[in-house]
């Protein structure tokens, strides 16, 4: 009985020291990947920072407005957060191709899946930014246009334009990334279709007498003259 | 009668490189007429669209002015029209010589006087019919050209003789207008766009923006072939574009006094516009000729026939309480576009001046001239979109109006020449202002 105990113990402790030998290299395979992840990762966030920085990547932010969001939510400047950003994303796949290597079962399935993924987060992370920088252009020109036009409430017109985008762009970052893309395209939809009814209502009743202005100027020649009456030809 | 002396040069002595770079542009029948003009001395562009009711007398002028003034010379008017819809270019190409023989000194004249019509779009684009005029000078091989706008009212025989003489008899590259305005008029011209050209280019060219102008064959061979006429952006402003391109060419310039000015620039009454065909292209010109005029200091006149310039000062009626009111709702509404083009202590000089009640309103040269040197830098440095940057400065230009406006109210013409030249003197001292924005904004 004894000897059995003893027999069956040394065979467990071998299985062990048998399967912790064939674990081991593989873990020190997952060490050595995620130390030259880290390594590659580190440089690749270095590159990406001096290659935002090259292309004044912090001005195009500002321009945007994203830098001022940074900026109240605390976040470091947008070049820094990228380029962390870089860094994360290529020390984690690092880390997950070191994990695969380890063979535990049902890790390889969500490990492609995350690799699938990325594709989609860089489209939806671009589709943000580049949103984000046609919002800021587009209530700019909205806002300059009011502006020299002498229209009433630039600012909120301009703050509208700025929305209305920003609104569009989510809901197609959230589509690109798969998240709730029913719930997106309906609540889009009725966001949207809500605006535009508010508008349309705003500009037909509360706004008729600037409706009103605003067709004479375009449409009847002697009331554009009449605006026109004591101002100075510039040239 | 006049007598066709001269026969037309055979077709090939025509510019033929020209003619295949030209090609795809001016319409095949165009070229034809062209070529059956052959080469000419005198060239009189003018860019018209339904001028129909002014355009009869400045013909007549131009036509009187040719035969008094160049009878010996080949002559040839060019119509490029933008699809007018009154008749204009069959009165153009239609015009009675006989009846301006009979008005003008019953001279007649020793060559033939062509005149030709041609459509180059069907809206108007100046940067497009002054294309189409410069090609027809590359074909004519025309020694010297004037442009002449369709809707001056007030235009001479003389005029012709004024802005083309210096060109053919004294060897002048450009020869540009100077008007006779009243105090009030043209204050984009006397406020900002001759006193920023002046400091910076060094030159006192009193109208960089000019309706009327003539210049020689050779200076209009090197804008053709020069300007981008492709992009949209190059062909606009493009009265002010040849001004910078003979300055900095290193062409011949002077002056002719032309009278009142009575045509207004309708097609740049809307203020941003104009704006983008003045200070837009000054700014762009700019950029690309640094080395040229950041070592220049002071500035220089330019040889001028008859006086500099002339200021009306018969009262009338100016909105100055719409100009108080756009350029404070302009301060307070842009204040986040203001952060991005000018530096703080500029920004809230201009937010003190806002708060300021319209009688007590005065927006110092000084200020005007570090903000104008502040938009010029934040346009190289293209902090914002460019066209947004122009667009910008709108606002702060009517407040420098009004200020223009309370100061001279009562000034006879000689104080508010004294008060241009002042502003002058005030952008030339500023110049280091200038550099030092342009090197080290970021």
């Amino acid at each position: 009985m004894r000897e059995m105990i003893v027999s069956e113990l040394t065979q467990a402790v071998q299985e062990l020291a048998r399967g912790f030998a064939r674990f081991l290299p593989r873990l020190i395979v997952l060490v050595i990947i995620a130390f030259a992840g880290w390594v590659i990762a580190y440089f690749l966030k270095l590159l990406a920072r001096s290659i935002l920085r090259l292309i004044k990547f912090d001005r195009l932010s500002e321009n945007a407005g994203a830098s001022q969001l940074l900026a109240r939510a605390a976040l470091p400047p947008s070049s820094e957060l990228l380029s962390r950003f870089v860094f994360w994303v290529a020390w984690l796949g690092f880390i997950l191709l070191g994990i695969n290597v380890l063979g535990i079962f049902g890790l390889h399935e969500q490990i492609a899946h995350f690799f699938l993924f990325l594709p989609r987060l860089f489209v939806a992370l671009f589709i943000m930014f580049v949103g984000l920088l046609a919002a800021g252009f587009f209530s700019r020109a909205a806002l300059l246009a009011a502006v020299n036009g002498n229209w009433p409430s630039p600012r909120l017109l301009s703050i509208s334009v700025r929305a209305i985008i920003i609104v569009f762009v989510l809901s197609m970052s959230f589509e690109e990334l798969g998240i709730a893309e029913q719930t997106v395209l309906v609540a889009f939809g009725i966001a949207f279709g809500a605006v535009m009814l508010g508008l349309a209502i705003a500009f037909g009743t509360g706004g008729k007498d600037l409706a009103r202005r605003f067709l004479e100027n375009r449409l009847v020649r002697g009331n554009k003259e009449d605006k026109n009456e004591d101002e100075l030809s510039p040239l | 009668m006049i007598e066709e002396l001269s026969t037309p040069e055979s077709p090939g002595a025509l510019r033929t490189d020209v003619k295949m770079t030209e090609e795809g542009f001016l319409t095949d029948d165009f070229v034809r007429q062209l070529i059956n003009v052959g080469e000419i001395d005198i060239l009189v562009g003018l860019p018209t669209c339904n001028n129909a009711k002014t355009i009869g007398p400045v013909i007549a002028a131009i036509q009187s002015g040719i035969l008094q003034w160049f009878s010996r010379d080949r002559a040839a008017i060019i119509d490029a029209d933008a699809g007018s819809r009154d008749g204009t270019p069959e009165l153009v190409a239609g015009a009675s010589i006989d009846d301006v023989q009979q008005r003008a000194f019953n001279r007649v004249a020793l060559r033939t006087l062509h005149s030709i019509s041609t459509q180059y779009g069907s809206s108007v684009a100046r940067g497009t019919a002054l294309r189409t005029i410069l090609s027809a000078v590359e074909l004519l091989r025309a020694k010297a050209t004037a442009i002449i706008s369709p809707d001056s009212s007030n235009i001479q025989p003389d005029w012709l003789r004024v802005l083309l003489k210096p060109i053919s008899t004294e060897n002048f590259d450009l020869v540009l207008p100077t008007y006779a305005r009243h105090k009030f008029e043209g204050l984009l011209i006397t406020n900002l766009l001759y006193p920023v050209t002046r400091a910076v280019y060094g030159l006192r060219i009193r109208e960089p923006y000019a309706s009327e102008f003539a210049f020689s064959g050779r200076m209009g061979s090197q804008f053709l072939a020069q300007n981008s006429w492709n992009d949209e952006s190059a062909r606009a402003g493009s009265e002010v574009r040849i001004t910078l391109a003979a300055i900095t060419g290193g062409f011949r310039i002077g002056q002719s006094f032309l009278g009142a000015k009575n045509h207004v620039e309708q097609h740049a009454a809307d203020l941003v516009l104009a704006l983008r065909q003045t200070i837009g292209v000054l700014f762009w010109s700019m950029e690309s000729n640094f080395s040229l005029w950041s070592n220049k200091t002071g500035s220089q006149p330019i040889p001028t026939t008859g006086t500099e310039q002339e200021f009306t000062i018969h009262p009338q009626r100016v909105n100055r309480k719409r100009l108080h009111e756009m350029f404070r709702s302009g301060v307070v509404e842009l204040e986040s576009v203001f952060r991005s083009i000018l530096s703080p202590p500029t920004l809230a000089e201009l937010q003190r001046i806002a708060g300021l009640e319209e009688d007590d309103f005065y927006y110092s040269a000084e200020w005007w001239v570090k903000t104008v040197y502040e938009f010029a830098a934040a346009h190289h440095k293209a902090v914002i979109s460019r066209d947004h940057i122009i667009q910008a400065l709108a606002p702060l230009f009517r407040g420098r109006a009004l200020t223009f406006l309370l100061e001279n109210r009562s000034s006879s013409a000689a104080e508010v020449e004294a008060n241009i030249e002042s502003l002058c003197l005030e952008f030339e001292r500023l110049k280091p202002y200038l550099l030092e924005m342009w090197a080290g904004r970021e």
